[in-house]
Protein backbone atom coordinates (compact mmCIF):
# COMPACT_ATOMS: atom_id res chain seq x y z
CA UNK A 1 0.00 0.00 0.00
CA UNK A 2 1.16 3.20 -0.71
CA UNK A 3 2.00 5.46 2.25
CA UNK A 4 0.97 8.35 3.60
CA UNK A 5 3.08 11.39 3.51
CA UNK A 6 4.32 13.98 6.08
CA UNK A 7 6.20 16.37 4.18
CA UNK A 8 7.87 19.55 6.33
CA UNK A 9 7.77 22.97 4.10
CA UNK A 10 10.74 25.02 3.76
CA UNK A 11 10.05 28.58 2.97
CA UNK A 12 12.71 30.64 1.59
CA UNK A 13 13.20 34.35 1.04
CA UNK A 14 15.90 36.48 0.41
CA UNK A 15 18.87 34.53 2.36
CA UNK A 16 17.33 32.46 4.68
CA UNK A 17 14.31 30.16 5.57
CA UNK A 18 11.07 31.90 7.63
CA UNK A 19 7.44 30.96 8.34
CA UNK A 20 4.32 33.26 8.57
CA UNK A 21 1.20 33.99 9.49
CA UNK A 22 -1.55 34.25 6.74
CA UNK A 23 1.36 34.55 3.70
CA UNK A 24 2.71 37.54 5.77
CA UNK A 25 4.47 38.54 9.01
CA UNK A 26 7.34 36.24 8.25
CA UNK A 27 9.73 35.18 11.04
CA UNK A 28 13.99 33.76 10.29
CA UNK A 29 13.91 30.39 10.79
CA UNK A 30 17.42 29.45 9.83
CA UNK A 31 19.49 28.42 6.67
CA UNK A 32 18.61 25.71 4.48
CA UNK A 33 21.64 23.20 4.59
CA UNK A 34 21.48 22.50 8.45
CA UNK A 35 17.44 22.34 8.09
CA UNK A 36 18.09 19.93 5.34
CA UNK A 37 20.69 17.70 7.11
CA UNK A 38 18.61 17.80 10.36
CA UNK A 39 15.79 16.64 8.21
CA UNK A 40 17.99 13.98 7.23
CA UNK A 41 18.43 12.27 10.17
CA UNK A 42 14.55 12.41 10.85
CA UNK A 43 14.13 10.55 7.76
CA UNK A 44 11.34 12.82 6.54
CA UNK A 45 9.35 11.31 3.70
CA UNK A 46 10.27 14.33 1.37
CA UNK A 47 10.90 17.94 2.05
CA UNK A 48 9.60 21.12 0.02
CA UNK A 49 11.59 24.23 -0.93
CA UNK A 50 9.92 26.90 -2.07
CA UNK A 51 11.25 30.48 -2.94
CA UNK A 52 8.19 32.68 -1.79
CA UNK A 53 10.15 36.07 -3.34
CA UNK A 54 11.16 34.97 -6.71
CA UNK A 55 7.98 35.81 -8.37
CA UNK A 56 7.23 38.85 -6.45
CA UNK A 57 10.62 39.94 -7.78
CA UNK A 58 10.59 38.73 -11.24
CA UNK A 59 13.47 36.51 -10.63
CA UNK A 60 14.40 33.37 -12.09
CA UNK A 61 14.86 30.60 -9.74
CA UNK A 62 18.19 30.66 -7.33
CA UNK A 63 19.96 27.16 -9.45
CA UNK A 64 23.38 28.45 -7.70
CA UNK A 65 21.82 27.57 -4.33
CA UNK A 66 19.53 24.98 -5.61
CA UNK A 67 22.74 23.21 -6.64
CA UNK A 68 23.98 23.65 -3.43
CA UNK A 69 21.86 21.83 -1.46
CA UNK A 70 19.49 19.55 -3.18
CA UNK A 71 22.93 17.01 -3.72
CA UNK A 72 22.34 17.16 0.09
CA UNK A 73 18.63 16.19 0.50
CA UNK A 74 18.77 12.57 0.82
CA UNK A 75 14.59 12.09 0.65
CA UNK A 76 12.31 13.80 -2.29
CA UNK A 77 13.11 17.88 -2.93
CA UNK A 78 10.42 19.78 -4.43
CA UNK A 79 11.83 23.11 -5.72
CA UNK A 80 9.07 26.42 -6.30
CA UNK A 81 9.15 29.90 -6.80
CA UNK A 82 9.97 32.04 -10.08
CA UNK A 83 9.61 29.43 -12.43
CA UNK A 84 8.01 30.82 -16.00
CA UNK A 85 9.41 28.33 -19.20
CA UNK A 86 10.60 24.60 -19.50
CA UNK A 87 14.01 25.28 -19.74
CA UNK A 88 14.18 26.93 -16.21
CA UNK A 89 12.75 23.76 -15.04
CA UNK A 90 15.14 21.70 -16.47
CA UNK A 91 17.80 23.75 -15.02
CA UNK A 92 16.42 23.10 -11.73
CA UNK A 93 16.28 19.27 -12.57
CA UNK A 94 19.80 19.22 -12.95
CA UNK A 95 20.69 21.29 -10.31
CA UNK A 96 19.40 18.33 -8.42
CA UNK A 97 15.53 19.45 -7.55
CA UNK A 98 13.67 15.97 -7.65
CA UNK A 99 10.09 17.45 -8.89
CA UNK A 100 9.45 21.16 -9.50
CA UNK A 101 6.20 23.11 -8.27
CA UNK A 102 4.28 25.44 -10.06
CA UNK A 103 2.24 28.29 -8.97
CA UNK A 104 1.99 31.78 -10.37
CA UNK A 105 3.05 31.16 -14.22
CA UNK A 106 0.68 27.94 -14.45
CA UNK A 107 -2.47 30.45 -14.31
CA UNK A 108 -1.16 32.56 -17.26
CA UNK A 109 0.69 30.10 -19.09
CA UNK A 110 -1.23 26.78 -17.97
CA UNK A 111 0.26 24.80 -21.23
CA UNK A 112 3.35 25.24 -19.49
CA UNK A 113 2.01 22.36 -17.35
CA UNK A 114 1.49 20.35 -20.30
CA UNK A 115 5.13 21.21 -21.62
CA UNK A 116 6.56 20.45 -18.55
CA UNK A 117 4.73 16.79 -18.34
CA UNK A 118 5.46 15.98 -21.60
CA UNK A 119 8.99 16.88 -21.71
CA UNK A 120 10.02 15.33 -17.82
CA UNK A 121 7.26 13.25 -17.01
CA UNK A 122 3.68 13.92 -14.74
CA UNK A 123 5.35 13.16 -11.77
CA UNK A 124 7.95 15.58 -11.34
CA UNK A 125 5.26 18.63 -11.34
CA UNK A 126 3.69 19.41 -8.87
CA UNK A 127 0.94 22.44 -9.25
CA UNK A 128 0.75 24.53 -5.86
CA UNK A 129 -2.30 25.98 -5.14
CA UNK A 130 -2.75 29.15 -3.06
CA UNK A 131 -6.68 29.70 -2.02
CA UNK A 132 -8.61 31.04 0.20
CA UNK A 133 -12.51 31.88 1.35
CA UNK A 134 -13.35 34.37 -0.17
CA UNK A 135 -17.81 36.06 -0.30
CA UNK A 136 -18.16 34.14 -2.82
CA UNK A 137 -16.87 31.20 -2.35
CA UNK A 138 -13.43 29.96 -3.07
CA UNK A 139 -10.56 31.43 -4.59
CA UNK A 140 -7.37 30.78 -6.31
CA UNK A 141 -4.50 33.91 -5.17
CA UNK A 142 -0.90 33.73 -6.77
CA UNK A 143 2.58 35.71 -6.22
CA UNK A 144 2.95 34.43 -2.74
CA UNK A 145 -1.25 34.87 -2.10
CA UNK A 146 -1.29 38.63 -3.16
CA UNK A 147 -3.17 38.52 -6.28
CA UNK A 148 -6.73 37.16 -6.65
CA UNK A 149 -6.95 34.77 -10.22
CA UNK A 150 -10.68 34.84 -10.22
CA UNK A 151 -10.64 31.18 -10.66
CA UNK A 152 -11.86 28.77 -8.38
CA UNK A 153 -9.70 25.95 -6.44
CA UNK A 154 -11.68 23.04 -7.36
CA UNK A 155 -12.00 23.87 -11.34
CA UNK A 156 -8.45 24.75 -11.46
CA UNK A 157 -7.04 21.37 -9.96
CA UNK A 158 -9.30 19.65 -12.63
CA UNK A 159 -8.20 21.81 -15.24
CA UNK A 160 -4.24 21.39 -13.62
CA UNK A 161 -5.05 17.33 -13.39
CA UNK A 162 -6.04 17.65 -16.99
CA UNK A 163 -3.05 19.21 -18.30
CA UNK A 164 -0.61 16.68 -16.73
CA UNK A 165 -0.23 18.26 -13.12
CA UNK A 166 0.86 14.81 -10.89
CA UNK A 167 0.20 16.35 -7.59
CA UNK A 168 -1.45 18.94 -6.17
CA UNK A 169 -0.12 21.09 -3.24
CA UNK A 170 -2.77 23.08 -1.64
CA UNK A 171 -2.35 25.51 0.68
CA UNK A 172 -5.06 27.25 2.53
CA UNK A 173 -3.95 31.32 3.20
CA UNK A 174 -6.07 31.93 5.76
CA UNK A 175 -5.35 28.93 7.83
CA UNK A 176 -1.43 29.07 6.74
CA UNK A 177 0.75 30.05 9.70
CA UNK A 178 -2.17 29.69 12.55
CA UNK A 179 -1.40 25.78 13.44
CA UNK A 180 -5.82 25.84 14.02
CA UNK A 181 -5.76 22.94 11.49
CA UNK A 182 -6.07 22.52 7.95
CA UNK A 183 -9.37 23.59 5.96
CA UNK A 184 -10.68 20.58 5.62
CA UNK A 185 -13.80 21.54 3.75
CA UNK A 186 -11.08 23.05 1.08
CA UNK A 187 -9.20 19.98 1.05
CA UNK A 188 -11.87 17.10 0.73
CA UNK A 189 -13.60 19.31 -2.30
CA UNK A 190 -10.18 19.25 -4.49
CA UNK A 191 -9.24 15.80 -3.30
CA UNK A 192 -12.81 14.25 -4.11
CA UNK A 193 -12.51 15.87 -7.43
CA UNK A 194 -8.86 14.86 -9.23
CA UNK A 195 -7.47 11.33 -9.22
CA UNK A 196 -4.30 12.95 -8.74
CA UNK A 197 -2.42 13.21 -4.75
CA UNK A 198 -3.75 16.28 -3.51
CA UNK A 199 -0.91 17.37 -0.49
CA UNK A 200 -2.67 19.37 2.02
CA UNK A 201 -1.05 22.70 3.52
CA UNK A 202 -1.64 25.54 5.98
CA UNK A 203 -2.77 25.13 9.56
CA UNK A 204 -1.29 22.23 10.72
CA UNK A 205 -0.86 22.34 14.50
CA UNK A 206 -1.07 19.23 15.72
CA UNK A 207 -0.82 15.54 15.20
CA UNK A 208 -4.84 15.29 15.15
CA UNK A 209 -5.00 17.54 12.12
CA UNK A 210 -2.53 15.73 9.88
CA UNK A 211 -4.93 12.99 10.95
CA UNK A 212 -7.87 14.96 9.72
CA UNK A 213 -6.71 15.99 6.62
CA UNK A 214 -5.75 12.25 5.56
CA UNK A 215 -8.88 10.96 7.14
CA UNK A 216 -11.84 13.23 7.04
CA UNK A 217 -10.06 15.66 3.80
CA UNK A 218 -8.82 12.01 1.61
CA UNK A 219 -5.42 13.93 1.12
CA UNK A 220 -2.63 11.84 0.26
CA UNK A 221 -0.04 13.52 1.94
CA UNK A 222 -0.19 16.64 4.81
CA UNK A 223 2.79 19.48 4.82
CA UNK A 224 3.54 21.45 7.54
CA UNK A 225 6.01 24.07 8.34
CA UNK A 226 5.13 26.32 11.40
CA UNK A 227 4.21 22.72 13.38
CA UNK A 228 8.21 21.87 12.78
CA UNK A 229 9.55 24.80 13.30
CA UNK A 230 8.00 26.21 15.98
CA UNK A 231 6.93 23.33 18.56
CA UNK A 232 8.58 20.72 19.67
CA UNK A 233 6.64 18.17 17.93
CA UNK A 234 8.50 16.32 14.87
CA UNK A 235 8.04 14.27 11.47
CA UNK A 236 8.82 11.21 13.24
CA UNK A 237 6.58 11.37 16.05
CA UNK A 238 4.01 12.74 13.58
CA UNK A 239 3.74 9.40 12.16
CA UNK A 240 4.25 7.30 15.16
CA UNK A 241 0.65 8.98 15.83
CA UNK A 242 -0.34 8.22 12.55
CA UNK A 243 0.73 4.64 12.31
CA UNK A 244 -1.61 4.03 15.89
CA UNK A 245 -4.31 4.80 14.24
CA UNK A 246 -4.38 3.41 11.38
CA UNK A 247 -2.53 4.99 8.88
CA UNK A 248 -0.27 3.69 6.59
CA UNK A 249 3.20 5.50 7.00
CA UNK A 250 6.77 4.15 5.95
CA UNK A 251 8.69 2.19 7.83
CA UNK A 252 12.67 1.97 8.50
CA UNK A 253 14.93 1.87 10.57
CA UNK A 254 17.12 4.35 12.11
CA UNK A 255 20.70 4.52 12.55
CA UNK A 256 20.70 2.44 15.50
CA UNK A 257 18.55 -0.15 13.86
CA UNK A 258 15.55 -0.25 15.40
CA UNK A 259 12.74 0.03 13.53
CA UNK A 260 10.10 3.15 13.79
CA UNK A 261 6.93 4.56 12.28
CA UNK A 262 5.78 1.08 11.70
CA UNK A 263 2.44 0.32 10.15
CA UNK B 1 38.17 2.50 -11.21
CA UNK B 2 35.36 4.71 -10.73
CA UNK B 3 31.51 4.33 -10.70
CA UNK B 4 30.35 5.74 -13.67
CA UNK B 5 27.21 7.56 -13.61
CA UNK B 6 25.75 7.84 -17.02
CA UNK B 7 25.00 11.56 -18.06
CA UNK B 8 23.09 10.91 -21.58
CA UNK B 9 21.14 14.44 -20.56
CA UNK B 10 18.11 13.67 -18.63
CA UNK B 11 17.77 13.02 -14.74
CA UNK B 12 19.10 13.47 -11.52
CA UNK B 13 22.58 13.09 -11.32
CA UNK B 14 24.05 15.41 -8.91
CA UNK B 15 21.74 13.61 -6.08
CA UNK B 16 23.03 10.08 -7.60
CA UNK B 17 26.54 11.10 -7.52
CA UNK B 18 26.34 12.54 -3.75
CA UNK B 19 24.38 9.72 -3.10
CA UNK B 20 27.21 7.49 -4.24
CA UNK B 21 29.62 9.47 -2.52
CA UNK B 22 28.36 9.47 0.93
CA UNK B 23 27.79 4.94 0.49
CA UNK B 24 32.19 5.51 -0.18
CA UNK B 25 31.85 5.31 -4.17
CA UNK B 26 34.41 7.07 -5.96
CA UNK B 27 32.01 8.51 -8.95
CA UNK B 28 32.67 9.93 -12.42
CA UNK B 29 29.58 11.40 -14.05
CA UNK B 30 30.22 11.45 -17.36
CA UNK B 31 28.33 12.18 -21.12
CA UNK B 32 31.21 9.78 -22.76
CA UNK B 33 30.84 6.72 -23.24
CA UNK B 34 35.01 6.14 -24.15
CA UNK B 35 34.71 6.42 -20.08
CA UNK B 36 32.90 3.06 -19.38
CA UNK B 37 36.79 1.31 -19.90
CA UNK B 38 37.45 3.42 -16.46
CA UNK B 39 34.62 2.17 -14.64
CA UNK B 40 33.96 -0.88 -12.26
CA UNK B 41 30.26 -0.07 -11.87
CA UNK B 42 27.82 1.67 -14.07
CA UNK B 43 24.83 3.57 -12.79
CA UNK B 44 22.30 4.50 -15.41
CA UNK B 45 19.74 7.48 -13.53
CA UNK B 46 17.10 8.87 -15.72
CA UNK B 47 13.81 11.10 -15.15
CA UNK B 48 11.39 11.50 -17.85
CA UNK B 49 9.72 9.54 -20.89
CA UNK B 50 11.12 6.54 -22.38
CA UNK B 51 11.23 7.74 -26.29
CA UNK B 52 13.22 10.49 -25.05
CA UNK B 53 15.86 8.50 -23.01
CA UNK B 54 16.54 6.00 -25.39
CA UNK B 55 16.51 8.80 -28.61
CA UNK B 56 19.01 10.86 -26.06
CA UNK B 57 21.31 7.59 -25.25
CA UNK B 58 21.31 7.03 -29.13
CA UNK B 59 22.45 10.23 -30.18
CA UNK B 60 25.51 9.71 -27.62
CA UNK B 61 26.90 6.41 -28.40
CA UNK B 62 25.95 4.95 -25.19
CA UNK B 63 23.59 2.15 -26.74
CA UNK B 64 26.17 -0.13 -27.67
CA UNK B 65 29.11 0.20 -25.58
CA UNK B 66 26.55 -0.10 -22.86
CA UNK B 67 25.20 -3.59 -24.23
CA UNK B 68 28.40 -4.57 -24.61
CA UNK B 69 30.11 -3.95 -21.19
CA UNK B 70 27.21 -5.72 -19.60
CA UNK B 71 26.87 -8.85 -21.60
CA UNK B 72 30.61 -9.24 -22.85
CA UNK B 73 32.67 -7.55 -19.53
CA UNK B 74 30.00 -8.42 -16.90
CA UNK B 75 30.36 -5.33 -15.23
CA UNK B 76 27.40 -4.11 -13.02
CA UNK B 77 24.95 -1.87 -14.34
CA UNK B 78 22.56 -0.35 -11.80
CA UNK B 79 19.11 1.48 -13.57
CA UNK B 80 17.36 3.95 -11.53
CA UNK B 81 13.59 4.57 -12.06
CA UNK B 82 13.73 5.18 -15.75
CA UNK B 83 17.24 4.52 -15.95
CA UNK B 84 15.68 0.82 -14.48
CA UNK B 85 12.97 0.62 -17.65
CA UNK B 86 15.33 1.80 -20.40
CA UNK B 87 17.04 -1.73 -20.08
CA UNK B 88 13.74 -3.85 -21.04
CA UNK B 89 13.30 -4.92 -24.64
CA UNK B 90 11.03 -1.50 -25.64
CA UNK B 91 8.36 1.35 -24.01
CA UNK B 92 5.56 3.28 -25.42
CA UNK B 93 6.09 6.01 -23.35
CA UNK B 94 6.51 8.72 -25.71
CA UNK B 95 5.96 7.19 -29.01
CA UNK B 96 6.81 2.92 -29.31
CA UNK B 97 10.63 2.68 -28.83
CA UNK B 98 13.12 -0.22 -28.76
CA UNK B 99 14.65 -0.05 -25.36
CA UNK B 100 18.78 -1.23 -24.33
CA UNK B 101 17.08 -5.24 -24.77
CA UNK B 102 19.55 -6.15 -21.19
CA UNK B 103 16.16 -7.02 -18.97
CA UNK B 104 13.33 -9.31 -21.21
CA UNK B 105 10.41 -7.17 -21.03
CA UNK B 106 8.34 -4.03 -21.68
CA UNK B 107 7.59 -0.84 -20.02
CA UNK B 108 3.69 -0.33 -19.97
CA UNK B 109 1.50 2.43 -18.46
CA UNK B 110 0.84 1.35 -14.90
CA UNK B 111 -3.11 0.98 -14.60
CA UNK B 112 -4.92 1.56 -10.84
CA UNK B 113 -6.55 -1.67 -9.64
CA UNK B 114 -8.91 0.27 -7.45
CA UNK B 115 -10.80 3.46 -7.04
CA UNK B 116 -8.37 4.44 -4.54
CA UNK B 117 -5.37 4.28 -6.79
CA UNK B 118 -3.90 7.17 -8.35
CA UNK B 119 -1.22 7.34 -11.45
CA UNK B 120 1.60 8.06 -11.41
CA UNK B 121 2.79 6.35 -8.37
CA UNK B 122 4.26 8.67 -6.08
CA UNK B 123 5.68 8.60 -2.65
CA UNK B 124 6.66 5.13 -0.39
CA UNK B 125 6.07 1.94 -0.92
CA UNK B 126 7.36 -1.88 0.18
CA UNK B 127 9.12 -3.52 -2.21
CA UNK B 128 8.73 -7.46 -1.41
CA UNK B 129 11.44 -9.42 -2.37
CA UNK B 130 10.70 -12.19 -4.39
CA UNK B 131 13.66 -13.98 -4.41
CA UNK B 132 16.88 -13.16 -2.48
CA UNK B 133 19.83 -10.88 -4.12
CA UNK B 134 22.71 -9.34 -2.61
CA UNK B 135 21.56 -5.40 -3.57
CA UNK B 136 19.11 -6.47 -0.68
CA UNK B 137 21.43 -7.94 2.09
CA UNK B 138 20.31 -6.68 5.24
CA UNK B 139 17.38 -4.82 3.81
CA UNK B 140 14.78 -6.49 5.76
CA UNK B 141 11.41 -7.77 2.93
CA UNK B 142 8.56 -5.28 2.55
CA UNK B 143 10.75 -2.39 3.56
CA UNK B 144 9.47 1.36 1.92
CA UNK B 145 11.22 2.96 -1.01
CA UNK B 146 10.35 6.09 -2.58
CA UNK B 147 8.93 5.64 -6.53
CA UNK B 148 7.45 8.38 -8.78
CA UNK B 149 6.52 7.15 -11.94
CA UNK B 150 3.46 6.13 -14.24
CA UNK B 151 5.32 3.24 -16.53
CA UNK B 152 6.76 0.31 -15.03
CA UNK B 153 8.24 -2.97 -16.70
CA UNK B 154 6.47 -6.06 -17.65
CA UNK B 155 9.18 -8.82 -17.71
CA UNK B 156 8.83 -11.05 -20.55
CA UNK B 157 10.66 -13.86 -18.04
CA UNK B 158 9.60 -14.16 -14.51
CA UNK B 159 13.28 -15.42 -13.46
CA UNK B 160 14.54 -11.41 -13.65
CA UNK B 161 12.05 -10.49 -11.22
CA UNK B 162 13.51 -9.87 -7.88
CA UNK B 163 11.15 -7.74 -6.09
CA UNK B 164 7.31 -6.24 -6.60
CA UNK B 165 5.42 -3.51 -5.07
CA UNK B 166 1.58 -3.81 -4.09
CA UNK B 167 0.40 -0.94 -6.80
CA UNK B 168 -1.41 -0.98 -9.80
CA UNK B 169 -2.20 -5.09 -9.35
CA UNK B 170 1.60 -5.48 -8.16
CA UNK B 171 4.09 -4.35 -10.75
CA UNK B 172 7.98 -5.39 -10.55
CA UNK B 173 10.01 -2.83 -8.77
CA UNK B 174 13.32 -5.03 -9.24
CA UNK B 175 15.01 -6.78 -11.93
CA UNK B 176 17.85 -8.41 -12.09
CA UNK B 177 19.51 -10.40 -15.56
CA UNK B 178 23.16 -11.15 -15.80
CA UNK B 179 25.13 -8.34 -14.39
CA UNK B 180 22.41 -5.60 -14.95
CA UNK B 181 20.01 -4.66 -12.59
CA UNK B 182 17.31 -2.14 -12.15
CA UNK B 183 15.03 -0.44 -9.63
CA UNK B 184 11.79 1.42 -10.03
CA UNK B 185 12.20 3.82 -7.02
CA UNK B 186 15.13 6.13 -6.01
CA UNK B 187 17.82 4.61 -3.88
CA UNK B 188 19.19 7.84 -3.79
CA UNK B 189 16.21 9.45 -2.20
CA UNK B 190 15.00 7.06 0.16
CA UNK B 191 17.90 7.13 3.04
CA UNK B 192 18.42 4.96 5.15
CA UNK B 193 17.41 1.92 3.35
CA UNK B 194 17.81 3.64 -0.24
CA UNK B 195 21.62 3.90 0.70
CA UNK B 196 22.10 0.49 2.37
CA UNK B 197 20.88 -1.03 -1.08
CA UNK B 198 23.84 1.38 -3.17
CA UNK B 199 26.21 -0.19 -0.60
CA UNK B 200 25.47 -3.80 -1.15
CA UNK B 201 25.40 -2.54 -5.68
CA UNK B 202 28.71 -1.01 -4.83
CA UNK B 203 30.15 -4.38 -2.77
CA UNK B 204 29.32 -6.35 -6.06
CA UNK B 205 32.58 -6.78 -8.46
Amino acid sequence: MLKKRVIPVMLWKDVGLVKGVGFDSWRRTGTILPQIRVYNLRCVDELFLLDIAATIEGREPDYETIRDVAPECFVPLTVGGGIRTLEQVGRLLLAGADKISLNSEAYSNPGLISSIARRYGSQCVVVSIDARRTVSGYECFSHSGSRATGIRPVEWAIEAERRGAGELLLTSIERDGTMTGYDLELVKAVSEAVRIPVIAGGGAGTFEHLLEALVTGGASAVAAASMFHFTQQTPLEAKEYLAARGQPVRRFRTEAGERRATR
Amino acid sequence: MKILIIDYGLGNLASVRRAVEECGGDSLVSALPADIARASHLILPGVGAFADGMSLLRERGWVEPLKAAVRNDRIPLLGICLGMQLLADRGDEGGESEGLGLVSGVVERLRPAGADERIPHVGWNAVHQVCPDPLFAGIPDETDFYFVHSYAVRPGDPSVVIGTTPYAGDFVSVVRSGSACGVQFHPEKSVPAGFTLLRNFLAVS
